[in-house]
């Protein structure tokens, strides 16, 4: 119930004055509320709970965090490579 | 799908272990909170696979598990009402009362409806005006503004046979009430991400600075809880405490403002008791007085609510983080996914239900897993 599922926005629409929209989760389409996004485009990501879109997936940071995984562990093997040699 | 393969990339993920070994010096005990991130990390089993050092302890993060039984037992008795239609999320239907749980109520008659979005219960309000629809309002900060937007739309649309029966829980009250406990090990935290992708990150600077204790907010695919391990790791090595956000491409340090303007419409801050636990001052929300006509425990005034738990159920130790589940007797006996005895074998968020289903009926060093 408390797992928040991201999917991409297909559509959006109002229902009883409500900002709705179709949200594709990686081929399952559901209808989820997006008044609490106001500014949320077609195309877009999202996160959805319980039928709601709580906040919009920031690529600049995704593929950041994603560049900072990779640097990780190269950078240290290359160093301590280094020192390991000047060790021996 | 976007943004969710990358991380589990199992490369990426032994590169980060790698680098979280490399860093840890000392045992370290860290608490991820939410119940989402405790199924993240047996179903990987990241646990396992971390540096000896490292104990990860579950947390309460788990709605359906704390949902006091006083409520789930008033759920009951508004659900077997007969002009009652009861709306829940489905995880709540396997919880148990102090006799039967809502799956019994509906094989006895009871109008019992699972819903994904509790706008469907509005609906089913609209639908069905000789009804009351009662919808079962649960659930951390997460699931608050799809509460809170039903009770507004209700309002708005003058639907008069709408209730809910609120129970709502809020994360910061419970990292406190767990620093506070004289028998806590927690040295850092991992916090819920999408819990601050609604309330921001700000709530959670008073709490590093009193309790001087890390505190990262991550994410919960694989490589997102390894990223939180290892900066909590770095704050701990180097004997610093401060608030991180590991998970920016969710969370923003001022959070959904559009929601929280909408619950503090709706909702107020209470006292609350978690199952388990105990109360907690100040850890849940409950309706506002202009919105008290739709509470469900006023308009069904409900009394001889009798609680009793089950004797030997040690679900309570399991959310405190005193207990691994598998370490309580009635684990995978008695107490299974179809006949638990506490919540935290129900619910896909529960500890319990985790090593349940991931075959974690024997501890790690009983059989030697290789670390």
């Amino acid at each position: 119930m408390c797992l928040g599922i991201p999917g991409q926005i297909k559509e959006i629409y109002e229902m009883n004055g409500i900002r709705m929209g179709k949200v594709d989760f990686s081929g399952i389409v559901k209808d989820v509320c997006l008044a609490y996004l106001p500014d949320i485009d077609v195309g877009d990501y999202t996160i959805v709970h319980v039928g709601f879109a709580i906040t919009r997936l920031d690529e600049q940071s995704a593929l950041e965090t994603l560049a900072l995984f990779r640097s990780i562990g190269l950078l240290d093997e290359e160093l301590r490579t280094d020192a390991e040699e000047e060790a021996a | 799908m976007k943004y969710l393969d990358e991380y589990r990339d199992p490369e990426l993920a032994q590169r980060l272990f790698a680098e979280i070994r490399r860093i840890t010096t000392r045992p370290w005990a860290i608490m991820e909170v939410c119940g989402g991130q405790t199924h993240s990390i047996i179903r990987n089993g990241i646990d396992q696979l971390l540096p000896e050092e490292i104990e990860l302890i579950h947390g309460p993060g788990c709605p359906v598990c704390v949902t006091p039984l006083e409520i789930i037992d008033k759920a009951l008795a508004i659900a077997s009402r007969p002009e009652v239609i009861f709306c829940s999320f489905g995880d709540m239907l396997r919880v148990p009362g102090s006799a039967k749980d809502l799956f019994r109520v509906k094989s006895e008659g009871g109008d019992v409806r699972i819903v994904y979005s509790p706008l469907d219960a509005v609906r089913l309000a609209q639908q069905h005006p000789d009804r009351e629809v009662v919808f079962f309002g649960i659930g951390f900060e997460t699931t608050a503004p799809a509460n809170a937007m039903a009770v507004l739309q209700a309002h708005r649309l003058g639907l008069r046979n709408f209730s809910m029966l609120v129970s709502h829980v809020l994360v910061p009250p419970a990292i406190s009430a767990i620093m506070e406990s004289p028998t806590n090990r927690v040295q850092g935290f991992l916090a819920a991400g999408h819990v601050c992708s609604v309330m921001g990150t700000w709530q959670y600077q008073p709490l590093v600075e009193r309790y001087r204790v890390p505190i990262v907010v991550t994410g919960f695919e694989p490589l997102d809880v390894l990223e939180g391990i290892r900066r909590v790791i770095l704050q701990l090595e180097s004997g610093r405490a401060e608030l991180d956000n590991a998970y920016e491409r969710a969370v923003r340090p001022e959070g959904n403002v559009a929601a929280q303007k909408v619950l503090s419409e709706v909702f107020e801050v209470t006292d609350r008791a978690w199952r388990g636990i105990g109360v907690i001052p100040q850890s849940g929300w409950r309706l506002r007085d202009a919105y008290r006509a739709y509470d469900a425990e006023t308009r069904f005034a409900v009394s001889d609510i009798q609680t009793r738990e089950s004797p030997i159920c040690r679900s309570g130790e399991v959310l405190q983080g005193m207990l691994k589940p598998n370490q309580c007797a009635a684990f995978g006996k008695e107490c299974t996914p179809r006949t638990p005895l506490g919540a935290t074998m129900v619910s896909s968020e529960g500890a319990c239900a985790a090593y349940y289903h991931y075959g974690r009926f024997i501890k790690a060093e009983e059989v030697g897993v290789a670390r």
